[in-house]
């Protein structure tokens, strides 16, 4: 009796933990791509057709546009971005050692204007910021995720997978219960993905306009009623990081389409 | 004439006290896996509680489905509704609406009636339970009536 006890505390101590995680395994990761009908597929597929090149080619005249005091621009210190941009936004949101925490490619943008342009910094969510973004990481189209392996990075990670976990808002309601525990299913008709952020900024058919990982966040956190994060905050920061290290491996797909 | 103003304290002073209830919930007994009394002691309203479940705002057809053929946007995270009332007395669907954590402490089915030990509640939602006690008698009424 106490001999099968023991083995019984002792599979309860392995397979616990790993029960309570629920987290996806590497080879089992789908793009919200994979979700999708047909005709969005398509769209996506298509530079032609997806509206979200519009705001690519729009990011690629400012990348060579000069602005700020300083009177440069991008290309003055990064170059032709095809081959000097080319799998960075894979490794984003990035640890930045002089502010000792990691930022977003929005928020590498915003600092290169600051301390290199010596330009104001663009607002989240508008057109230039968003088609600056889009270009730099259409240079990463392809380009499998790697975002979160910098050891220094651990502790961010650590902390969005908790905010992932955590249940919050008047439905009380975590992402993992739906994107680790339901996805495959339907919420009210609509398919529910694993969460995985391979293509932002993306284009979403229901925003009718290009919008960026923590604008998709911001639209779960109302879902469930819960307060969300502000921009930028080290919350969605981390949350973001999370995400793109539970895609690791996926390829970037900038700019996606979806629903 | 002197029983009008009177009439007028009388309606001032109700409709103080529903706005001071508001975030006070309805005290209520569980019995066994149920909740045997109404929240409301009033007569409910099934053909309400219909329109309530299919209701954007109350999240039902979120995850549920059921034999509501008007509309295509259902849910299949949850079990189908079609025969919740062979299934549960209205007493245990009462308790179901109000807590099911009390059941499964790991359910996706937000607890109904509660506002306290929540966390991040959006402004809006504060101090409010997702569904009013009128409104979840309403929707046990019409659950109850969906028999197979």
């Amino acid at each position: 009796m106490i001999v099968w006890r023991a083995i019984a505390a002792a599979i309860f101590l392995v397979t616990g933990p790993a029960l309570l995680a629920a987290e996806i395994p590497p080879d089992a990761r789908r793009s919200g791509y994979a979700f999708m009908g047909p005709d969005t597929r398509a769209m996506q597929d298509d530079d032609t057709a997806n509206p979200g090149m519009l705001f690519v080619l729009d990011g690629e005249q400012l990348w060579k546009k000069k602005t700020g005091s300083a009177d440069r621009a991008c290309a003055d210190c990064h170059g032709d971005a095809r081959t000097s941009m080319k799998g960075v936004a894979a490794r984003y949101p990035a640890f930045d050692k002089a502010l000792g925490r990691p930022v977003t490619l929005d928020q590498r943008i915003n600092l290169c204007r600051a301390i290199h342009q010596q330009a104001t910094p663009l607002p989240y969510e508008t057109r230039d910021l968003l088609a600056l973004s889009a270009f730099v990481a259409h240079q990463s189209r392809g380009n499998p995720i790697t975002a979160g392996d910098d050891p220094q990075l651990k502790p961010f990670v650590d902390q969005g997978r908790d905010l992932f976990m955590q249940r919050e808002g008047q439905l009380n309601l975590a992402c993992t219960n739906c994107h680790d525990d339901n996805f495959d299913k339907r919420l009210a008709g609509a398919p529910i993905t694993q969460g995985q952020p391979t293509g932002y900024p993306l284009y979403r058919l229901e925003w009718q306009t290009l919008g960026s990982l923590e604008r998709r966040l911001r639209s779960c956190m109302s879902g469930v009623r819960a307060q969300a994060y502000d921009y930028g905050s080290p919350e969605l920061v981390a949350l973001e990081l999370y995400l793109m290290s539970r895609a690791r491996g996926l390829p970037m797909e900038t700019p996606a389409v979806r629903p | 004439m002197a029983r009008a103003p009177i009439h007028i304290a009388a309606l001032i002073s109700a409709s103080l006290a529903c706005s001071a209830s508001a975030d006070e919930l309805v005290p209520y007994t569980i019995v066994g896996d149920g909740i045997p009394a109404s929240l409301t002691g009033s007569t409910s309203d099934a053909t309400r509680g219909r329109a309530l479940v299919l209701a954007r705002t109350t999240t039902c057809m979120l995850c549920h489905s059921g034999p509501f053929p008007e509309t295509r946007f259902q849910g299949d995270l949850a079990p189908d509704l079609a025969g919740a009332g062979n299934r549960w007395s209205a007493s245990q669907l009462r308790l179901r609406l109000v807590d099911a954590s009390r059941f499964n402490p790991d359910t996706i089915m937000p607890s109904y009636y509660r506002n306290d030990g929540l966390v991040r509640v959006g402004r809006n939602f504060a101090g409010k339970p997702i569904l009013s006690a009128a409104e979840i008698e309403d929707i046990v009424a019409f659950l109850a009536t969906l028999r197979d």
